[in-house]
Formats: C-alpha cells, sequence, structure tokens
C-alpha cells in the first residue's frame, strides 16, 4: 500500500512539472516580457538591461529551473495587468471558486445520488422516465442560460435572491468567506445551483449505469434468493458497492466544476478565480493565465490523490492485493 | 443484403420514435433557416443600411405595439429578431461544423494511426490525450484562445476571430474522436479481411482508409453528432463570455450576451428567443446522438 501511495504521488509529481513547464512556455513565449513591462519610450539599452537583470538571457533548461523553484517558494511573479503579485490575486479569489465548487457539489451529489438509484431501481417507472427526460434537457442546456433562468426567476421576477457579487462575507484569518452568514448564504445558492445542475446530470446517469450492473450481478441475485429484504437488498448490498464510482465521479467532476465555475462566475460576476482567469485572458494577462493553470493542476492533482487513498479505505480487495 | 437490413431497421425504429422525428424536424428547419439566412431574412444585421433605429425595441408581433412586418420583434439597434437569430444561428452552425471537421480529421487520423501501428505512437498520442481529457474542453478552448491573442498581432486580430474561435473548438473536441477510431481499429485489426489486406502487402495508408474506417463509421457517426452539440454549446459559451465573436458579427451566442443587457428591462424576447433557439438546436440534435447511439449499440436497447 505504501508502494501504491509512493507511486501516485511521484506520478503527480511529473504531472506538477509538465503543466510547470506548459506555464513557462506561455510566459517565456507568447509575447515579450520584457516589452509588456517596459512602454514605448524604454530605450533599446534600457531594454537589453532588464533583460539580462530578469536572466531571460540564460539558457532555457536553466530558466525553467529557476522558474520551478519560484514557485515552490510561492513566487509567482507579477501581473502584467494590474503589477500586483500574482500570487496575491490568486490567493484572495480562492475562498469564493473553492466554496462555490464544494457547494455544487455538494448539491449535485445529494439530489444526484438519489435519483441514480431510484432511476436504476424503477428503470420503467413514469417518473423515471420523467426524470430521465429531464436530463438530456439539462445537458443540452448551456451552463450560462441556466444561470440566467434562475436570475430571472429568482432575482428578476420573485425578487428573492441577489444575483451577483458574494454578498456578507467574514473575515477568517486570510479566508474570506461567506458561508456564515445568510447573507452570503442567499448570494451562493443561485450561483451553486446553476454550477451544480450539469454536474447532477452525470452524477445521476453514472450512479443509475452503476447501479444497474451491480443489480444483474451475482451476489445481488444470491441475496435475493436467500430472501433478503428489498430495502436492505437495495441500500446496504447494491448502494455500498456503487460508492466506488460515485467517489471516482467526485475526482473527475472537480476539473467540470472549475471549468464551469468560469463560466458561472461570470454570469453571476462571482469574484472567484474564473472571473480572474477570463479577465487575464481578454487583456493577454500571461503569468495570470500561466499560474491559474498551475493552481488548477494542482487542486486536479491533490483531489485525485485523495480520491486513489479513498479508494484504499473503501475497498478492501485494493488493500490485500498489494501483498501479492 | 445486412446492411439494407440494418439500414432497414434504423429507418424502422426511426418511424416508431417521435421524439427522433421531431428532432429531426426541429434541427432540419434550423439548418435550412440558416443555409438560407440571406435570401429568407428581412434585413442583414451586418448591413448597417438594411435597418433603422425607428425600428428599435419592437415587440413579438402577438404583443401590444408590435409591427407585424418583424414576427418576432426587434432590438435595441431595430434589427428584426428572426433575421438576426437567422444569421447568428448560421455563424454558430458554420464555426460548429469547421470545428468538428477539423477535430473529425485530426482525431480519426491519429486514433486510426493509433490503433493501426500501436506501440510507442499508440502511447505517445493516448497519452495526449488523457492529458487533454483531464483538461475540459472549455478551458482548453479558452487557453488557445487566449494563447492566440498573445501571439497574434493587434492588427489582424479581428479578421481571425472566426478563424481562431474554429481552431480552438477543434483542438479541444479532436480527443473524442481519436478514442473511439483507435478503440475500434484495434478490434479490426484482429479480423481477417485486414490480416488479408496487410499480408497482400497493401500499404498502410490504404488498408486504414480503405479497408478499418469503413467499418468502424458506426460509433464515430455517433461521436459526431453528439460533438457537433458539444462544438455549438462550445461557440455559444465562448461567445458569451465575450471572448468567442465580436458584437457586430453575432453567433447565437453573442446574441444572448447582448440579450442579457435587457434582463432587467421589459424587452424580454432580445434575451429569450435566441436562447430558445440555442437550446432547441442543442436538444435537437443531442435527441439524434441518443437516437443514433441506440441504433449502432443494439445492447441498449
Amino acid at each position: 500500500m505504501v508502494y501504491f501511495i509512493l507511486k501516485r504521488m511521484i506520478q503527480s509529481v511529473f504531472v506538477m512539472l509538465a503543466v510547470a513547464f506548459l506555464a513557462f512556455s506561455l510566459f517565456r513565449f507568447v509575447g515579450d516580457p520584457v516589452s509588456q513591462m517596459t512602454g514605448v519610450e524604454t530605450s533599446v539599452a534600457d531594454q537589453e538591461r532588464l533583460r539580462e537583470d530578469l536572466g531571460l538571457n540564460d539558457p532555457f533548461v536553466y530558466q525553467f529551473v529557476r522558474f520551478t523553484g519560484d514557485m515552490f517558494k510561492g513566487d509567482f511573479g507579477y501581473s502584467y495587468r494590474t503589477r500586483q503579485p500574482v500570487a496575491d490575486m490568486i490567493a484572495s479569489r480562492i475562498p469564493a471558486t473553492l466554496e462555490l465548487g464544494v457547494v455544487a457539489l455538494i448539491i449535485s451529489l445529494l439530489v444526484g445520488v438519489p435519483a441514480g438509484v431510484y432511476t436504476a431501481l424503477r428503470p420503467r417507472g413514469a417518473l423515471t422516465q420523467a426524470i430521465l427526460m429531464t436530463t438530456l434537457v439539462g445537458v443540452s442546456i448551456p451552463t450560462f442560460v441556466i444561470g440566467i433562468m434562475l436570475i430571472f426567476i429568482f432575482g428578476v421576477q420573485l425578487g428573492w435572491l441577489p444575483t451577483f457579487g458574494r454578498g456578507g462575507t467574514v473575515q477568517i484569518g486570510s479566508w474570506e468567506s461567506s458561508l456564515f452568514t445568510i447573507d452570503g448564504w442567499r448570494a451562493l445558492l443561485l450561483p451553486a445551483i446553476t454550477l451544480g445542475v450539469y454536474q447532477l446530470t452525470l452524477t445521476m446517469r453514472l450512479v443509475r449505469a452503476e447501479m444497474m450492473e451491480v443489480m444483474r450481478s451475482d451476489y445481488i441475485r444470491f441475496a435475493m434468493a436467500r430472501g433478503v429484504p428489498m430495502r436492505r437488498l437495495h441500500y446496504r448490498h447494491a448502494l455500498a458497492n456503487t460508492m466506488v464510482p460515485v467517489i471516482t465521479i467526485i475526482g473527475l467532476q472537480f476539473g467540470g466544476v472549475i471549468a464551469f465555475s468560469i463560466v458561472t462566475e461570470s454570469v453571476f460576476q462571482w469574484p472567484g478565480m474564473g472571473l480572474l482567469f477570463l479577465e487575464s485572458i481578454r487583456f493577454v494577462d500571461i503569468p495570470v493565465m500561466g499560474v491559474y493553470l498551475v493552481v488548477i493542476a494542482f487542486f486536479f492533482v491533490l483531489v485525485n490523490l485523495v480520491v486513489d487513498l479513498l479508494y484504499v479505505a473503501i475497498d478492501p480487495r485494493l488493500r490485500i492485493s498489494d501483498v501479492s | 443484403m445486412i446492411a439494407f437490413l440494418k439500414k432497414y431497421e434504423g429507418l424502422w425504429l426511426f418511424v416508431h420514435s417521435p421524439a427522433a422525428i421531431i428532432a429531426t424536424f426541429v434541427a432540419a428547419l434550423i439548418f435550412l433557416g440558416a443555409l438560407f439566412a440571406p435570401w429568407i431574412a428581412l434585413v442583414n444585421p451586418y448591413d448597417l443600411a438594411s435597418f433603422s433605429l425607428f425600428d428599435g425595441l419592437l415587440p413579438p408581433a402577438w404583443e401590444d405595439g408590435a409591427n407585424p412586418k418583424f414576427l418576432l420583434g426587434t432590438d435595441d439597434q431595430g434589427r428584426d429578431m428572426i433575421s438576426s437569430i437567422l444569421y447568428g444561428a448560421r455563424l454558430s452552425l458554420v464555426i460548429g461544423i469547421s470545428a468538428l471537421t477539423i477535430a473529425a480529421v485530426i482525431g480519426v487520423g491519429l486514433g486510426l494511426a493509433a490503433g493501426y501501428y500501436g506501440g510507442r505512437f499508440d502511447a505517445i498520442v493516448m497519452r495526449i490525450a488523457d492529458v487533454q481529457l483531464a483538461l475540459p474542453a472549455i478551458l482548453t478552448a479558452l487557453l488557445i484562445d487566449g494563447i492566440a491573442r498573445g501571439i497574434l498581432p493587434a492588427a489582424i486580430q479581428q479578421d481571425l476571430r472566426v478563424a481562431v474561435l474554429t481552431l480552438a473548438i477543434a483542438l479541444s473536441l479532436w480527443v473524442n474522436f481519436a478514442r473511439t477510431a483507435r478503440a475500434s481499429t484495434f478490434v479490426q485489426m484482429n479480423k481477417e479481411y485486414v490480416q488479408a489486406a496487410i499480408m497482400m502487402g497493401q500499404r498502410p495508408m490504404r488498408v486504414m482508409f480503405v479497408h478499418i474506417l469503413p467499418n468502424i463509421l458506426g460509433p464515430l457517426l455517433v461521436i459526431l453528432t453528439v460533438d457537433l452539440a458539444s462544438a455549438i454549446l462550445l461557440e455559444a459559451t465562448l461567445s458569451f463570455l465575450g471572448i468567442g465573436l465580436p458584437a457586430d458579427s453575432p453567433s447565437l451566442g453573442t446574441l444572448i450576451r447582448i440579450g442579457m443587457q435587457f434582463l432587467l428591462s421589459g424587452e424580454w424576447w432580445i434575451l429569450w428567443i435566441p436562447t430558445l433557439f440555442l437550446v432547441a438546436l442543442v436538444v435537437s440534435i443531442n435527441v439524434l446522438g441518443d437516437f443514433l447511439r441506440d441504433i449502432f449499440n443494439p445492447r441498449l436497447r
């Protein structure tokens, strides 16, 4: 098991290095850093001195090593647009995106898993057909349209919920949270539902497929023949075995949540990393784009590592297979 | 004979699936409307002389104060909504279909070659595909767009928007094709006809494209349909985010973004009519994709 974890960690390091290389190439080859940092009136000699000072004339490999080292120390350079340290800009946006993403994920699981189980157990039911049709439409409606619809219904027509921003936030250390005020939750609700809906349909479909697969397996048939009560059969024997794929889903969906949070944040003007990334694309703010990539990749790798560890915790078979 | 029966069976299933018929009808209507937009549309939204500000903000024909000439109303510039939507759908479809074609050519080519040659080439292509699959398509497209903005000189950027957008979408969608083509090619490689063709000394290109490709078209067709919906959605999302097309050549996504400004005022049609068209288009393509999947995958029936 130690070997398994170690192997996964080494793989993760390689993934991070690959992403860091991508970010570095962005910095180095998309646009000239020196011309970005200086104005038109800077003389050629000054530009050359800056180039030398920044180490841009050093060998390529050397530059990459230094770049990675700086990132490791938490030095992410400066934004072309705001001239602020990129690390601060991203760090101040992380809480908003993470809170949005986690709440959306919880919504998608709380609704998606029961719906998936229900539709798997009653494949011919009228409600099942209705749910399946709704999800097909749900997958086809773009995230931003769902957002606009929610804004229109609950924000404009009914006037119940705010349609932009984070509402009241509470500062806990360096973490600006909107989870501790009613106002914050009201602001969070619509974006989180918007982000959750798409994930929800995926969760439901996967849980449904997995549950149907499990229900066909021999041990369920045997339990049925033995006279195990249906309720117990469904919710203990079958559901327990669909949990492994459900955890995989969480791992897989994290990427989707982060990507679609860009869209959701744009619709609701939610001040998270996604909105920052969009602004940086619009202004070709390469350092912010690069660092955003690295940060996202880091979360991605982290979540997948935790998912792998959870597998081992949930599925005893994985623990034994190490011995052989 | 078998192929004919299969076709016949597909037709039979089609006639008995109301959802598929309605979807085909809706999709065909929008496709034809987009194709013949220059002849059907009342005004040309790109041509400032063809509409007038005095016709601005007219509601659809069934509401009070409407001008029956503009069936679905007009926007703030006085452009006829139907015309904007037809031209918008045209642009959305052109970008979606060209992006899909590029993605299919790249993906199927690489997938076929990976399945045919196997070994190291296969490993490299699949690793790249894995990495890209970890990044959601929209993130990839945004990144490519951002890089293009950095590399291209500002002067020609506006002219190249459509090309950049198409390429960004194409490069984020090729993976599906590659994986499907590779998996199907692997299956075909063990069949006798392929072995025989190789044994006869036919060139790899010929074996791949003349012998194998026709036999793996089924699953590829499903991907093609499903990904057309993805491509249209991707374009709409990028344009909605303001990263895609500029406001003077609006696609469906841009129209929705413009309509957002009227969310708080009473002019609901500027926002909701393009939205309805986009959703109807994507839903019907997805329904067709599901239908095709069922046909080519009899186990699911």
